[in-house]
């Protein structure tokens, strides 16, 4: 029996590892290419730079980079703070009146369906920058939260909201102990996309402020380099977000997990 | 019906009530008529069943006796012991399902009912791991309830009912969705706990040979709009055991109990 179980588990471990080697193989193999072809044709690094030139530009250029990381992180976490507070706090009260959800609704629906990129334009001139560019960040990631929470509260289960009244709960006692925890797998849900749109607000909101000649984020490090042919500094400025959103989306990921391991289908393994 | 002799557990409080119904209807809001009118009076101590095809209103019945629903006309009376405070405070109420919080402990899903009463942490987590000893329970309680089979669940929930030390427990068909062997072990247990803490207890099932089994009373009810169609007596040798089970007295009951059902599917065709 127990060398049967081994037989079996060795490849489901092979597996697992092929799972994390086979998209660095593509990975390395991706810039390797990229390097020669760069290399061989003798391709300019204003048309494309080679992965080489960009490492070392995110290297020679990361006293001013490292200064933009920092700006457009905060303005991604502000943004964030803003949305799931916003966000939680919105359904919060729907939940609680009819009226208020009747009446507020259908424009939060308003402010998600219309393209940021056309907001903030308006929002720079109405607003400093720094908080335009905040509100941008909240304005997109804000919907998923308010949504998501909303289908979480409204998911209670009915024979346990009963047991709550027959027991004579509190509206409070109800909200702590049954529906923030019924709705707790759905708000983390919302909460991870939201992480990931709030930089994708900062950014858009960022390039539109850096059109109208102010800001230091990334987006307008990217734009800027753009006007001035510095392609390697392009590149080195779109690693960076990239790697902020993979690392924004890997924390909600993993707090996700840790709140929901012990209970929720999601986060529990498949051969349970 | 004869008032016939009861087992001696349930002998303290027999002259009170615990629970009575009169000339009570319900109609839902969407002009249903779900029940009545219905009169039923359960002495404390007793044990009764509330038995019926689907949809008569037995559950209806719980609901309102437990305040959960009000009813449409007629009195629902129910003895609450002294000093209690809480609305259905002196109810335990186990449902269809297991009903469990899944993303906490059985110790704090038991502690549930307490804490919302604002009982003590440590005396009410004291109480809920005596309540979770008397149903077979004591070293699961820091199990989360997916770790536990269909039927230690519902153990989980009959001692979240128990837990406030309730007068009278309804159990709304609590054992339907498990399995045989599961169903008859939990019914032995339930009698074992019902002679030993003297709770009244109202249990709605559809399974002639369970009500039988079970309790003192068989109240059997009509198709929607549920009415009282019989109203039998249960007597033997108490306390029961397995022998009970596989006895002529108790086949004839269940016949007895089953003719007295017949009426109510006559109607049920599409059913």
């Amino acid at each position: 029996m127990s060398a049967q179980a081994a037989v079996t588990a060795k490849p489901r471990g092979a597996q697992r590892a092929m799972r994390f080697v086979l998209p660095v193989i593509v990975f390395a193999a991706g810039i390797l290419a990229w390097e020669l072809m760069v290399r061989i044709k003798d391709i300019p690094p204003y048309v494309l730079p080679a992965p080489s030139v960009i490492v070392l530009t995110l290297i020679k250029d990361w006293a001013v980079l490292s200064q933009s990381l920092a700006t457009t992180l905060l303005t991604t976490l502000e943004g964030f703070a803003a949305a799931s507070i916003g966000g939680i706090a919105l359904a919060l009260l729907f939940n609680q009146s009819k009226w208020v959800e009747y009446s507020l609704f259908p424009y939060a629906i308003v402010l998600q369906v219309t393209p940021v990129i056309a907001i903030a334009p308006l929002l720079l001139i109405y607003l400093e920058q720094q908080t335009a560019v905040v509100v941008c960040a909240f304005i997109v990631a804000f919907f998923p939260v308010l949504s998501n929470t909303t289908l979480g509260l409204n998911s209670v289960d009915r024979n346990l909201a009963g047991l709550f009244q027959l027991y004579g709960a509190s509206k409070p006692q109800t909200l702590r102990f049954l529906k923030l925890p019924a709705a707790l797998p759905y708000i983390l849900g919302g909460l991870r996309i939201a992480g990931g749109l709030s930089l994708i607000g900062a950014v858009v909101a960022e390039i539109a402020a850096g059109t109208a000649g102010a800001g230091s984020g990334l987006a307008y490090r990217i734009a800027e380099s753009g006007y001035r042919l510095n392609i390697p500094r392009m590149f080195a400025a779109l690693l960076l977000l990239s790697l902020a959103g993979i690392v924004i989306y890997g924390v909600l990921a993993v707090v996700s997990h840790l709140v929901l391991r012990r209970w929720h289908e999601s986060a529990l393994g498949k051969e349970n | 019906m004869s008032s016939g002799k009861t087992s001696s557990a349930a002998d303290a409080g027999l002259t009170h009530l615990a629970v009575s119904l009169r000339g009570v209807t319900k109609t839902y809001d969407n002009g249903v008529m779900a029940l009545g009118p219905f009169d039923l009076t359960v002495r404390k101590g007793e044990f009764i069943s509330l038995l019926g095809p689907s949809g008569c209103g037995k559950s209806t019945v719980l609901r309102l006796i437990a305040e959960l629903s009000a009813p449409s006309s007629g009195i629902v009376r129910v003895a609450h012991h002294e000093g209690v405070v809480q609305p259905g405070h002196g109810i335990g109420f186990v449902f269809q399902e297991p009903t469990l919080m899944p993303w906490t402990s059985v110790r704090e899903n038991v502690r549930l009912p307490l804490k919302l009463a604002g009982v003590p942490k440590a005396e009410a987590r004291g109480r809920a791991d005596a309540a979770l000893a008397s149903v077979g329970l004591a070293d699961f309680a820091d199990a989360f309830p997916r770790e536990l089979s269909g039927g230690m669940k519902m153990r989980v929930s009959l001692a979240r009912a128990l837990v406030t030390d309730p007068d009278i427990l309804l159990m709304d068909e609590p054992f339907a969705a498990l399995d045989e062997i599961t169903r008859f072990r939990l019914n032995n247990d339930l009698l074992a706990l019902w002679r030993s803490l003297g709770k009244t207890v109202i249990f709605v099932t559809h399974s002639v040979f369970e009500s039988v089994y079970l309790s003192q009373r068989v109240v059997v009810m009509t198709a929607r709009p549920g009415r009282i169609q019989a109203d039998i007596r249960i007597e033997t040798v108490e306390p029961r055991s397995e022998t009970f089970r596989t006895s002529a007295a108790y086949s004839d009951y269940c016949r007895k109990v089953s003719a007295a059902l017949a009426p109510s599917y006559s109607g049920q065709s599409t059913l």
